[in-house]
């Protein structure tokens, strides 16, 4: 079975072309679409199995990052969106899709309910800032996405990544569900502990990206669909790397569900 | 009408907008205070029910995890005094856009015409006094160019019980919509003041080639035969007056030049036919790939068999002197608009950025009207920063350079490259032509009085109600949103041709595209405003940000317009373009404008100027030799045109597109300053495109050759040093220049417009020697302050762009140590020319040695490293630039995180301090694995290439000098001294 994937596109996103890239390359057919296109057929998600929203600075930031396009979503789209889920098909948010979902409450869904439960703001540096981390995947995450992944370096490039819980009982059960898929990690691994730049903003307990309950729906503020060519990592010069980059994974682990269960 | 929600950070959570104000105002000013909280306002100048208020309120503006938020209630507790700022009137303000359509959404329902928000930002400070916070809001929280202040103590804030402490920012001065005519049958003296008085910059011979127009007989029958009165309307004069503008004509480049050197004299019939043109053409002749050059918004050569590349910078300095925010904004996303405008519409795929300040450490006095060098850095790189980010364009390269002169104006460059398919709908990329009977369609933005006369603008003439014209705020959104739009309607076919909306808005855009068809109708009453009350000619002439206009077939305008409307961009059609021979404007149906297209675009009369080389004696420079070489290294490290600029590097976004494959940034701890950027646009494909640049206004004083040839051999080294080769590289050339015309307020213009001349020669002969064609250019002329008796020339100043195809990426080195072991080289003669180097910077001299460019000895050098660099021989490559051969190994050395021992005795020269801090143009350091070093060596022999020493696993810098001198230090500590000075 060929994988379609819907990469949404307008109103200032601008990781579309990267982020279906990444898909192509792992195998997937790829069809970006303008959120107005979709709003006037909703219908049309039904014929696609991976829902992605790409990194960018959707309306400016304005307000706050990801929010003006969250609120369009969730009342132009929110009730296909919510059906898409149902039907057990997969979401990713990279970046400013990530703060995008997390402010129309796609994730962390723990009641299967759209409502803003964290929320991504300014970095402790009160700077955007592009550079490369150390990521660690969790081995006890029901994530589809990081299934495989022990530590990865992704580049990150934003000003408003840090994550905060609403209250300790959700941060709780967000570890207690193992929907913390990614953290900040040493490059040795050792967790980052709020240390910059391992933590590049300040993220409450390392948290660089989470899923749902189901390890379904997925975002994270590193860019995996930057890593894609051994030439994008920074060390490339000096370190002997597979021509594969890392990232490519990310995508792949999606697919392969997408083939295997839907 | 109007109610107001205020947004602040719970209490408990940090503030970082906040905090990083009250670092700033530690760091900037001096200034402690207790704290300063951040209070986002949003004015809704709206009629909403309180249902609907405290539904937007809660739903969209506040963040339910970390904030909190009042509605027509003062939000701010624990405070002595609050500063509120918001735009004056008439300034884009893009949060308030955005909150209208995060409204919209919310309710479902549109606001009605003259229904908007306004975003306005209070600082809740505790902890000052009202004379500080006075200062605090002036010289940090507003520009007072575009945003209006209000101060207010708790107990005045208290008084206003909830009530708004800022007024809005309504635009209630109307301009008289009517078409005056202007008097030209006057005195000379009569008309230079109307040249003057009416903001036209036209000289004498300008205005009389103007007066003359309109007596010829022929002219005033076809003003007849079409209604127009026999005098010249104002639309008329002040869109020839754009049309032949310095910026728009080169006049400068193009004047008749009688040049005299030594008692010789010549005469130089166009600068830049007789250097530009002719190194390109000549050039040309050898380099297959030109596809496009000099007469479209950018320069295109061929990228690969399916694409070409395009390439444009664009200064943007004035404007960035007045709001260096602003201004710089609009000069990245302008400059992206010159890409979206090359051929039949390129996608942006880069931005690089140069800027040059005074330094940021200035403690003198500032003169009137201009800002402090620091607020001018932060400013302008916040303003690049946010108008690339926001668009996803990665910035891959750039400089910043400082020189005291450029206190009285800041140098900002912006550049951007393109990719375009070769055919799009079957047709050549490159060329576009409008037809008789397009349809004249404007795109993006709307038009208000943004920008008008800019340059030359006065703040006296401002008052309250008046929308600001001098400067814009960018709307990258806008932009991007139009961008996609036109990119998809491109690949339909939908338009024949298109160009941006620059300077001189749509006189310019619609007269350069009418050319093609000889005429356009413009019927400027259906052009959209931000707001009511422009005159016809403000509407025509008006610089309002992120429009481009395109010629539309009639059959393809209902598919264009209703694309547009699904894409959320207004598209309006203006008019249409005629084989009439007239520029003609309309407004409510009655012809206000009827421009000959050869007049306007041929009539401007030859300027004729005089230049005489007649340079001040300089003191030659005083080296005293020192055997600790560790402390001067150190204080070259930390010179600010040596020292790291990565907190400033690290806020732009260069990896967006993901085809980085060399960033700005290498080595192990991605620390180590890159050469010259490479990226890999075309997925799939291991070609590239290497992209750097040099520029040395440094050397200007003493010889304007030389800082050209300096600034090219810089722009090609960096290429070369990663692997790119020469044949394959194109150029592309910025002057910024002070006034060279000789007046009384410039008297020493013939001199300055000399060393343009020595500049020119420099062009042609260095580029003509590496092969480089130029493909684009431009040049600003009049970077001068003048108030009262304070005169600030800038150095003469070129930044030379360049770029280069690469066939393999996988090919380019970095220039970071690789192993222990491996060997290091200095390629290239190393010459006792401390003339402009920093090393005499700091000891406050400048010299006369000047470093000069063999041109014929560093092309084979050139030849020889690529060809080692292709064979993969090279582990590492760092062109040696500010700062000499020092600064290059120890850089060389801290980004691979290894040490080297070294002996500089061999390069034979007396002077220990020469050695290392000389700045000889065309060298390069090189380490080589020891397996590789026969076979390198062999690559390089006929050239010079010396063997200094070995890495070691120790980290340490080791370097043995003459009479025993020598440099020893770890080398963290050295990485420190070039990181310390500008980490912001």
């Amino acid at each position: 079975m060929s994988v379609q994937v819907l990469v949404l596109t307008g109103f200032g996103i601008n990781c579309d072309r990267e982020t279906g890239n990444a898909f192509k390359r792992a195998g997937a057919d790829v069809s970006p679409m303008h959120l107005n296109d979709i709003a006037t057929a909703p219908e049309m998600l039904k014929k696609f199995h991976i829902l992605a929203i790409p990194g960018g600075f959707s309306f400016g930031d304005d307000i706050a990052s990801g929010k003006i396009l969250a609120n369009r979503l969730r009342h132009k789209l929110g009730g296909p969106i919510k059906q898409f889920i149902a039907d057990g098909k997969l979401v990713i948010g990279i970046c400013n899709g990530f703060q995008v979902m997390v402010k129309m409450g796609i994730l962390p869904l723990l009641d299967n309910e759209f409502i803003q439960e964290v929320t991504l703001t300014n970095n402790n540096s009160g700077r955007f800032e592009n550079r490369w981390i150390t990521l660690r995947g969790n081995p006890d995450s029901p994530c589809i996405w990081t299934k495989g992944i022990d530590r990865i370096e992704l580049p990150v490039r934003h000003g408003e990544g840090k994550f905060i819980p609403m209250n300790n009982t959700i941060l709780k059960i967000l570890h207690e569900n193992g929907q913390i898929a990614f953290q900040y990690c040493t490059p040795d691994g050792a967790i980052a502990r709020g240390e910059f730049p391992f933590n590049p903003n300040g993220a409450i307990d390392d948290i660089a990206g989470i899923c749902d309950p189901s390890g379904r729906i997925f975002g994270l503020m590193p860019h995996p669909e930057a890593f894609v060519d051994r030439t994008n990592h920074p060390r490339w010069t000096r370190e002997s790397l597979p021509e594969e980059g890392a990232g490519l994974q990310v995508f792949r682990n999606a697919i392969e569900y997408a083939q295997a269960n839907l | 009408m109007d109610d107001r929600i205020e947004v602040a950070m719970k209490p408990g959570q940090p503030d970082p907008a906040g905090s990083a104000v009250r670092a700033r105002l530690a760091e900037d000013l001096g200034i402690q205070v207790e704290d300063i909280r951040v209070i986002d306002v949003f004015t809704i100048h709206a009629a909403l029910t309180p249902d609907e208020l405290e539904k937007v309120r809660v739903e969209l503006f506040t963040d339910p995890v970390i904030q909190d938020s009042t509605l027509n209630h003062t939000i701010a507790k624990d405070y002595d005094f609050i500063v509120e700022a918001g735009f004056r009137p008439g300034v884009t303000d893009n949060v308030g856009k955005s909150s209208v359509e995060g409204i919209q959404d919310t309710l479902g329902r549109n606001f009605a015409p003259g229904e908007t928000v306004f975003k306005s930002r209070q600082y809740a400070i505790r902890g000052a006094n009202r004379k500080t916070c006075e200062r605090i809001a002036t010289r940090m929280l507003a520009n007072e160019l575009i945003e209006q202040w209000v101060l207010k103590s708790r107990e005045e804030v208290e008084a206003l019980n909830g009530g708004a402490l800022l007024g809005l920012p309504i635009v209630t001065d109307q301009s008289e919509v009517t078409v005056h005519e202007i008097d030209l049958e006057i005195p000379d003296d009569a008309l230079l003041e109307l040249s003057r008085t009416m903001m036209l910059a036209l000289d004498l011979g300008e205005m009389k080639a103007v007066q003359a127009y309109y007596r010829d007989p022929k002219v005033q029958e076809a003003r007849q035969e079409r209604g127009m009165p026999e005098r010249p309307t104002d639309i008329e004069i002040e869109c020839i007056a754009q049309t032949w503008s310095e910026h728009c004509k080169h006049k400068i480049f193009n004047a008749e030049i009688r040049y005299q050197e030594n008692g010789s004299e010549r005469v130089i019939n166009s600068l830049f036919n007789t250097f530009v043109k002719a190194a390109t053409d000549e050039v040309g002749k050898r380099a297959g790939w030109l596809v496009s050059v000099f007469h479209d918004n950018a320069g295109m050569i061929r990228f690969d068999e399916n694409h070409h590349f395009a390439l444009k910078v664009e200064t943007h300095n004035s404007p960035s002197a007045l709001d260096p925010y602003g201004g710089a904004m609009t000069g990245i996303v302008g400059v992206n608009r010159d890409i979206l405008g090359a051929g039949l519409g390129c996608e942006c795929i880069f931005n690089t950025d140069v800027f040059c300040f005074a330094t940021p450490f200035f403690d003198g006095d500032i003169p009137e009207r201009l800002l402090h060098p620091r607020r001018v850095l932060r400013g302008v790189h916040a303003g690049v920063k946010d108008g690339g980010n926001q668009s996803g364009i990665p910035d891959i390269n750039g400089a910043i350079v400082f020189h005291e002169r450029f206190l009285g104006k800041p140098l900002v460059f912006c550049g951007t490259g393109g990719l375009i398919p070769t055919k799009i709908t079957g047709r050549p990329s490159e060329e576009k032509a409008a037809q008789p009977a397009d349809l004249i369609v404007m795109t993006g933005g709307r038009i208000g009085k943004d920008g008008i006369h800019g340059a030359t603008f006065s703040s006296e003439e401002l008052h309250a109600g008046s929308p600001v014209t001098a400067v814009q705020i960018g709307d990258p959104i806008t932009q991007k949103k139009m961008a996609d739009f036109l990119i998809e309607a491109r690949d339909l076919g939908l338009f024949n041709c298109i160009t941006d909306n620059g300077a001189g808005g749509l006189s310019s855009s619609v007269g350069e595209m009418a050319q093609k068809p000889g005429g356009a109708i413009l019927h400027l009453e259906r052009a959209p405003l931000k707001y009511a009350g422009l005159a016809p000619w403000e509407i025509f002439l008006s610089e309002a940000q992120e429009r481009m206009s395109l010629a539309v077939p009639p059959d393809k305008l209902d598919a264009f317009m209703n694309l547009a409307k699904r894409r959320e961009v207004e598209a309006t059609v203006l008019g249409e373009f005629t084989n009439s021979g007239f520029l003609e404007c309309f407004y409510g149906g009655k012809r206000i404008a009827a421009l000959s297209m050869s007049f306007l675009h041929k009539g401007v009369p030859k300027m004729h100027l005089e230049a005489r080389l007649d340079p001040p004696k300089l003191a030659p420079e005083i080296v005293i030799e020192d055997t600790d070489l560790t402390a001067g290294l150190k204080a070259v490290l930390g010179s600010l045109n040596v020292c790291s600029k990565e907190s400033f590097v690290r806020m732009y976004d260069h990896e967006v597109q993901a085809q980085s494959v060399l960033k700005q940034f290498q080595g192990v701890d991605h620390d180590g300053p890159g050469d010259a950027a490479v990226i890999r646009p075309v997925r799939g494909s291991k070609r590239g495109l290497a992209v750097a640049c040099g520029l040395s206004p440094k050397y200007s004083d003493i010889d304007a050759y030389h800082m050209m040839a300096c600034s090219i051999d810089e722009a090609v080294r960096n290429l070369i040093a990663v692997g790119a080769k020469l044949g394959t590289i194109a150029g592309l050339d910025n002057f910024c220049w002070p006034d060279p015309v000789q007046s009384e307020k410039t008297p020493d213009g013939r001199h300055k417009l000399a060393q343009l001349v020595r500049a020119c020669q420099a062009l042609y002969d260095v580029c003509n020697a590496y092969d480089i064609p130029l493909i684009s250019g431009k040049d600003s002329m009049k970077n001068d302050y003048k108030i009262g008796d304070t005169k600030i020339s800038i150095p003469p100043t070129v930044l030379f762009t360049s770029v280069a195809v690469m066939e393999d990426v996988t090919k380019a080195v970095s220039m970071d140590v690789k192993n222990p072991g491996d060997v290091v080289y200095v390629l290239g003669e190393t010459k006792d020319e401390m003339g402009g180097s920093e090393y005499l910077a700091l000891r406050g001299q400048i010299g006369v040695n000047v470093p000069k460019v063999d041109v014929k000895t560093a092309r084979a050098i050139y030849e020889k490293l690529n060809k080692a660099i292709e064979a993969g021989l090279v582990a590492s490559c760092h062109d040696c630039s500010d700062g000499g051969l020092g600064v290059a190994l120890a850089e060389t050395a801290f980004a691979g995180g290894w040490g080297m021992k070294l002996d500089i005795m061999p390069i034979g020269l007396e002077s220990n301090a020469a050695t290392l801090f000389s700045e000889t143009q065309s060298r390069f350091v090189v380490t080589v694995s020891k397996k590789n070093a026969p076979a390198f060596e062999t690559a390089m022999a006929g050239s010079y290439c010396l063997r200094l020493g070995e890495v070691t696993p120790e980290t340490k810098l080791f370097i043995a000098g003459r009479y025993g001198a020598k440099l020893e230090a770890p080398i963290a500590d050295l990485k420190e001294a070039w990181q310390r000075p500008l980490r912001f």
